[in-house]
């Protein structure tokens, strides 16, 4: 297939929907159904009917703004407005009122204005498409350039071509440790091998991270185009998605696509009609944190238990059944098809000196617009926390954000103005990890949250090494009696020490990362503390 | 130890151990090395004849130009790798991680079986391991005496997976296995029956005898006399590699 078959048939489907003057988009995806965007995008179809054509209601991925669900989107072609209108916290009985509505004279009490900072300041990229198209539909994928990227690395780039692109994008694996997207490709391609995998991460565990489940919910085809250009990359025909069991809706979404996607021939022998075949196979997470370790995930996926195993040999090397495997994460295959449509070039010119891009948060905790956004690399935690973000309610103050999850650390106050990339992060404690940001105001002690993030760690240890099976439980069991307010100073200096041994010997990256919230929290919040040790 | 030399295109590197010029097969771990040479470096759930587990990080190591630490059992040698094993930050963290084995489960060697016998008790003593600041968890675990000749003693087990591995990989039975996680895991037998009702378990003891503590012994047995012997073992894992 060349790309001018594939723009024929892109304008084809676009012209299908030519007829629709007026596109009303209801968010589908998981948080806002949770507020009851199904019965909304129910009545609102109810109420449309057929509209003569002229009207269509589709459920769409995520728009961003989760705490103002359910949200629905109308875009009227007839109408001198560039944006769609955008309403917020839609109920059922609203449909009327939304469906009757003429153009420039949208219903005032729902609206949701799109010109504030949560949507200005954002720059989407990896989310496109994500509250545009419908996740389901196919079509919907391809009428707005979707595999295009595919065809053009099958049909007029080599696989060496494909990897100097992703180099010189420089991008950086977007699961946390920011390993350079185009060098673990290029060891994956240069490791012999008759038989080689890709796997794609989604096993997204944080607390408070819900960047992948959105990615997936909205625009799924999107990573099964990047899964289908690594593999072809690297040299692989099999890939597996690794998503954990608690996301049914990106499962079911990510099945519609699989299959949707080899009907249509961009999977299965033979992709786009070329000697290029690629299988994509979901496997289902059983509810471990550990297996979105990359040696534990794929453990998970040969079946055995999930626990990893040390490093090296890597997955490079020896991954899947021992043969060389490429792991990124649902986010890092997102990025690729804007790549090699745009170039690496055009990639590597947005974000900072050695992180380039965009990254998609997902904000949680004590902050006004709870959801997910997508920012270049550079900008500062302030304007995410403050102005995206819109602050923190009910007048409280800000205290510090917990990035990377339980692996992570909390960023205070006097670091706001820090533009966040991979290397900032790390030099005060902290990392990106997936993403996930949760805010806490000054109503939140930090003792308790350390003690949080380490009850997790310690519930979610797989067992195999002592200094994360015994020290994380410890570590847990001195953080609750400081607490309670019955610490002493010498439990205090054992906390540090364990800290220090768990840190450095433990096998994966789940114990060497747990003692980050504790080290983090002594590290701004030391008197919080100390305050609360027996005898002052 | 390595297998001896059947495929000729392994190179033999030299590298340095705490001040030593080594050589050694490309293909061999730092602590095979470090064995050969008589090179002492602690570890629990390492065992020459088993595979690779790299779970008791006792036998971590310190490499020249590396910020982090590297398990000996798991890390194979290269040429010019400069490796220290026995370094004051690597004492106090061997001795750190002991302590947390000792607090973990119930190890009061004065009552068990294999006290005197005990790689747990002897590595403690090696390495200065005289107290234990951490506090003992002190939750009962249960005793499984249902084999008519063995006995499974879960508050002496340290989950090193020796007898888990010896089953599968040199008696071939696959009767022990880890259930749960985190501090809840357990060695269990079968699908968490009693041994003694075990289906899969050939009864040939290896498990007891690879057991460093006195977690897996005879019935029988009292105090300090469970004396274990693991000779068997590198002798029936190269009898298996070289079938």
């Amino acid at each position: 297939m060349h790309l001018e078959d594939l723009a024929e048939k892109a304008a084809e489907y676009r012209a299908e929907e030519a007829a629709v003057r007026r596109e009303v988009r209801v968010c589908v995806a998981a948080s806002c159904q949770s507020s009851g965007s199904l019965p909304v995008l129910e009545a609102l179809t109810n109420a449309c009917g057929d509209g003569g054509g002229s009207c269509r209601v589709k459920g769409v991925g995520c728009m961003g703004l989760c705490s103002a669900g359910p949200l629905v989107a109308v875009a009227d072609k007839d109408c001198g407005l560039a944006d769609s209108v955008l309403y917020r916290d839609v109920t059922p009985a609203d449909a009327p009122d939304i469906l009757g509505s003429v153009c420039g004279a949208p219903v005032e009490r729902l609206r949701c204005p799109t010109d504030q900072p949560f949507f200005a300041r954002q720059q989407k990229i990896v989310l496109e498409n994500s509250g545009i198209i419908d996740p389901d539909s196919f079509k919907g994928y391809v009428a707005v350039g979707g595999y295009a990227a595919l065809v053009q690395a099958l049909s007029e780039m080599t696989p060496a071509d494909v990897l100097r692109e992703v180099t010189a994008s420089g991008l950086r694996g977007r699961g946390g440790g920011g390993y350079p997207t185009g060098l673990k490709w290029s060891t994956v391609a240069k490791t012999p091998g008759v038989q080689k995998y890709v796997i794609c991460n989604a096993d997204e565990g944080d607390p408070g991270a819900f960047m992948d489940r959105a990615v997936l919910e909205s625009d799924p085809h999107r990573v099964l185009e990047g899964m289908a250009i690594a593999a072809y990359a690297i040299g692989a025909n099999k890939a597996y998605v690794y998503v954990r069991a608690e996301y049914p809706l990106a499962v079911e979404r990510l099945q519609t696509a699989i299959r949707k996607a080899k009907r249509a021939g961009f999977l299965g022998s033979k992709v786009a009609d070329t000697q290029f075949s690629f299988e994509v196979e979901i496997r289902l997470g059983a509810g471990a944190f550990v297996c979105g370790e990359e040696t534990a995930l794929m453990a998970s996926i040969e079946g055995l238990r999930g626990q990893p195993r040390p490093r090296p040999p890597y997955p490079a090397e020896s991954g899947l059944w021992g043969c060389p495997t490429l792991i990124n994460n649902v986010e890092s295959f997102a990025n690729i098809a804007p790549i090699i449509r745009n170039g690496g070039d055009w990639f590597a010119g947005i974000g900072t000196e050695k992180s380039k891009g965009t990254k998609v948060f997902a904000l949680a905790g004590k902050i006004q617009n709870t959801g997910l956004i997508e920012v270049p690399m550079g900008t500062s935690l302030r304007d995410i926390i403050e102005i995206i973000g819109g602050g923190i309610p009910d007048g409280k103050a800000f205290k510090a954000v917990q990035t990377g999850g339980p692996s992570g650390g909390c960023i205070p106050e006097q670091h706001l103005d820090i533009a966040v990339d991979y290397d900032s992060l790390k030099t005060l404690g902290t990392m990106m990890g997936s993403g996930g940001m949760i805010v806490i105001d000054e109503t939140s002690c930090m003792v308790d949250v350390a003690r949080y993030f380490m009850e997790f760690c310690m519930t979610e240890s797989c067992g195999k090494c002592i200094p994360c099976r015994a020290g994380t439980q410890q570590m847990h069991g001195l953080l609750d009696k400081i607490a309670r307010g019955q610490g002493t100073h010498a439990d205090l200096a054992l906390l540090e020490e364990l800290c220090e041994v768990v840190q450095a010997t433990s096998l994966c990256g789940l114990g060497q990362t747990a003692p980050n919230p504790v080290l983090s929290t002594l590290r701004y919040f030391r008197d919080e503390y100390e305050e609360k040790l027996a005898g002052g | 130890m390595a297998q001896p030399a059947t495929t000729p295109n392994v190179r033999v590197v030299t590298l340095r151990i705490d001040d030593r010029d080594l050589s050694a097969r490309e293909d061999e771990t730092i602590i095979e090395v470090c064995r050969e040479n008589r090179i002492p470096i602690p570890s629990l759930c390492n065992l020459d004849g088993l595979s690779v587990w790299g779970g008791c990080r006792l036998c971590v190591v310190e490499l020249e130009g590396q910020s982090r630490l590297y398990a000996a059992c798991s890390t194979r040698v290269a040429e010019g790798m400069r490796i220290q094993t026995n370094t004051e930050k690597l004492q106090r963290y061997r001795r750190t991680i002991i302590e947390l084995l000792f607090a973990e489960r119930n190890h009061v060697c004065s009552v068990c079986v294999s006290n005197g016998h005990c790689e747990l008790q002897w590595l403690a003593q090696k390495c200065g391991v005289d107290h234990v600041r951490i506090p003992y968890r002190q939750v009962a675990y249960p005793v499984d005496s249902s084999h008519e000749m063995f006995r499974l003693d879960h508050n002496r087990c340290i989950l090193c997976t020796r007898c888990v591995r010896v089953c599968d990989e040199i008696e071939g039975a696959h009767t022990w296995d880890v259930m749960s996680r985190g501090s809840d895991c357990r060695i269990i037998s079968d699908l968490a029956r009693p041994w003694g009702e075990s289906d899969t378990c050939t009864s040939c003891g290896k498990c007891v005898q690879v057991c460093p503590t006195g977690a897996l012994v005879k019935q029988g047995t009292s105090v300090g006399e469970m004396v274990k012997d693991q000779h068997f073992l590198p002798i029936l894992a190269r009898r298996r590699h070289l079938s």
